[in-house]
């Protein structure tokens, strides 16, 4: 007998005995009051209506969603959208080579580089992303080596640029990425790659028939802890894009606080979550088939 | 390698945990002592750096009081807070506009003027403002107003009219406060209209002049223009006076001018919160803080002007010269208080949207 069957009867028998509800109850509070009430409580204003001085007047109505059809309001999550996506897909693309090189290493070198990975995190992400200001400014560090080395002669305009905030917000979630895969990557049996070889699997092969379907869950799981928050940013586009430009995180910020349109800016919120809970069901929908045939097999 | 899969389990937990504690962190600039006493506490709630800790504690001295700071970094963002229940704060610090809002909405106590004898020395300009004229909420505290802050050494001639921010020698070297009020106000008053207009068809020129003006502009930035300022980043920042004059020490070149069209004047305002616990110490501190010598010491730390007249006395030559900090006497007509623009808010947001989208 494994040990895993037995830790599972175990908590089967933990069930029976309190009562499923009962296990499940601490949950379901947390979840009603912290997640479940909020979100009420944000569709309730997006359907009231702005006071005069900004506070929110329970008068119903279905302006801020008929303000929302302007085609401003489109471009901006167009524009995010984007951003977000180049950003997942640019965190796939750097995280997936650097999961594989540590999930190949010899275990305890594989910890130091996880925790690499993660000793920026100790630091707070404001305080990273004025790190980079000083990085790319014009008489930052970046342009005074570049400078220093001759290689040009004008400093470059970096900051307050797309690219800047592309950097950031890959900079910021590329931990997100490697993890997941790296926790899949390091799943994955070597003898299932040395199988591929003896196959005469040449590298791309290996690559697309063999590692992505084994990781796929890591894959997707990498790319979603990535593209919902770099969707909502805020302080990366107002840092180091010099607020030249919005995304939905900052257009929501605004109505908010600086507006003082809270009936506005819960519509928007609206939105988005819309947007994100309807990218990810059309998602799993895509995933689902492939798991489907697999079960079958 | 069940050890590193427990570890990446642990350190997945970690950053989620990390990434929520930044997220709550934001909001939590608090500056809080604990421990009790029959000490009386009084929570003053304040820009960020905008207080000076050796003026607290004397006040704490001379009362036997105990004076908590918290902070916040925006007009908007100290209503938020206090219109989301946040209570228990004795003494806030609005601007002028903010003042008009917040005793619309009843969260002010009345003053007692009797309490306050250091109000008859205020300001000319300040002793009957639009936003109160009878000072029966708010008592000016810091004044100053909006201009252009220049690198005297790029930008020549020295500039006199908004018109400089559209200079196309100065492209992506012109900084603009991210703030739309402000910045339809600046461009407004370059049309020659009040930055008050409730007019949508001036608005919508304003606008288009704006997104003439965006590809000159290197950023809109509220905080740290005065550094840009500084480091030669930029040489032209539209800015609060008292930054560019902090900008001043770092870069001696940097000048500062209101321009002839006139532009924004403001007044940061002590004002008592009706739900406040304490309001007669809360009547003693406002009238420590606007007293002659308190208000001087106030000034020349932070570079803004005090609104009691008499402080000038014990201010320092160099600061009460400097246009940064006391805009010259013949400026202060030309000025104009931010009011409220009501439902027309809509208007210039939508506008200030679409400019950012360009």
């Amino acid at each position: 007998m494994n040990p895993w069957s037995s830790s599972k009867e175990a908590a089967a028998g933990l069930c029976s005995r309190f009562g499923g509800w009962r296990l499940l109850g601490p949950g379901l509070l947390w979840t009603t009051v912290f997640c479940l009430l909020p979100m009420v409580v944000v569709l309730a204003v997006s359907l009231a209506t702005r006071g005069t001085y900004g506070g929110v007047v329970w008068e119903f109505s279905l302006d801020n969603y008929r303000d929302l059809l302007h085609p401003l309001y489109g471009r901006i999550f167009g524009q995010s959208l984007l951003l977000a996506g180049m950003t997942t897909g640019m965190c796939l693309a750097l995280g997936f080579p650097l999961a594989y090189y540590i999930a190949r290493l010899p275990p305890r070198r594989q910890a130091l580089w996880l925790i690499f990975i993660m000793i920026p995190f100790w630091t707070n992400f404001l305080v990273r992303t004025y790190a980079w200001i000083f990085i790319l400014r014009t008489e930052g560090l970046l342009n005074t080596v570049l400078m220093q080395l001759q290689l040009i002669s004008t400093p470059l305009d970096l900051l307050y640029s797309n690219q800047a905030v592309l950097l950031g917000l890959v900079y910021g979630y590329l931990p997100f990425m490697v993890l997941p895969l790296y926790a899949a990557i390091e799943r994955i049996d070597p003898a299932l790659i040395e199988a591929a070889w003896d196959l005469y699997a040449d590298r791309w092969s290996l690559f697309r028939r063999v590692l992505i379907p084994l990781t796929k869950p890591g894959i997707i799981a990498g790319c979603v802890l990535v593209f919902i928050p770099s969707l909502g940013a805020y302080l990366t586009p107002d840092l180091l894009g010099g607020a030249r430009s919005m995304m939905v995180g900052n257009l929501i910020q605004h109505e908010y606080l600086v507006a003082r349109d809270w009936p506005l800016g819960s519509a928007l919120s609206i939105l988005l979550m819309l947007i994100v809970m309807g990218s990810l069901l059309w998602y799993f929908n895509a995933q689902s088939p492939q798991i489907r045939e697999r079960g079958e097999q | 390698m069940p050890v590193s899969r427990g570890l990446v389990r642990f350190l997945g937990f970690v950053a989620i945990a990390v990434l929520l504690w930044n997220g709550c962190d934001r909001g939590r600039e608090t500056n809080q002592q604990g421990g009790a006493g029959a000490m009386v506490t009084l929570h003053y709630f304040t820009w960020s750096d905008y207080v000076s800790p050796e003026l607290i504690h004397e006040f704490e001295q001379a009362h036997g009081a105990r004076v908590v700071v918290d902070t916040f970094s925006s007009n908007e963002e100290l209503l938020a807070k206090l219109q989301g229940g946040a209570s228990g704060y004795d003494v806030a610090v609005p601007s002028d506009f903010m003042v008009s809002i917040m005793a619309a909405q009843g969260m002010l106590a009345e003053l007692d003027s009797a309490a306050l004898p250091n109000l008859k020395a205020l300001e000319p300009h300040l002793q009957h403002p639009a936003f109160d004229p009878t000072h029966r909420y708010a008592v000016p505290y810091l004044w100053g107003t909006v201009g252009i802050g220049y690198d005297s050494t790029v930008v020549t001639p020295p500039p006199d009219s908004w018109d400089i921010l559209w200079d196309k020698r100065y492209r992506g070297r012109i900084s603009m406060l991210n703030d739309q009020r402000e910045v339809f106000g600046a461009v407004l008053r370059s049309m020659g209209q009040s930055m008050n207009t409730t007019d949508p068809t001036v608005i919508e020129a304003a606008k288009h002049k704006l997104i003439a003006q965006k590809p000159l502009v290197k950023t809109y930035a509220s905080e740290h223009y005065d550094q840009l300022l500084a480091s030669g980043d930029v040489v032209l920042a539209q800015g609060w006076g008292g930054q560019v004059a902090r900008a001043m020490r770092d870069r001696p070149s940097i000048r500062y001018v209101v321009p002839k069209e006139g532009g924004t004047i403001w007044a940061d305002c002590l004002v008592v919160l009706r739900t406040s616990p304490n309001k007669a110490l809360a009547m003693q501190f406002i009238n420590f803080l606007i007293d002659a010598r308190v208000a001087a010491r106030t000034s020349e730390r932070l570079l803004f002007a005090a609104s009691n007249r008499e402080a000038r006395a014990w201010i320092s030559r160099d600061i009460l010269e400097n246009p940064a900090v006391y805009p010259p006497a013949e400026l202060i007509p030309r000025m104009e208080w931010m009011g409220d623009v009501g439902k027309v808010m809509r208007t210039y947001d939508r506008a200030w949207t679409e400019l950012k989208m360009q």
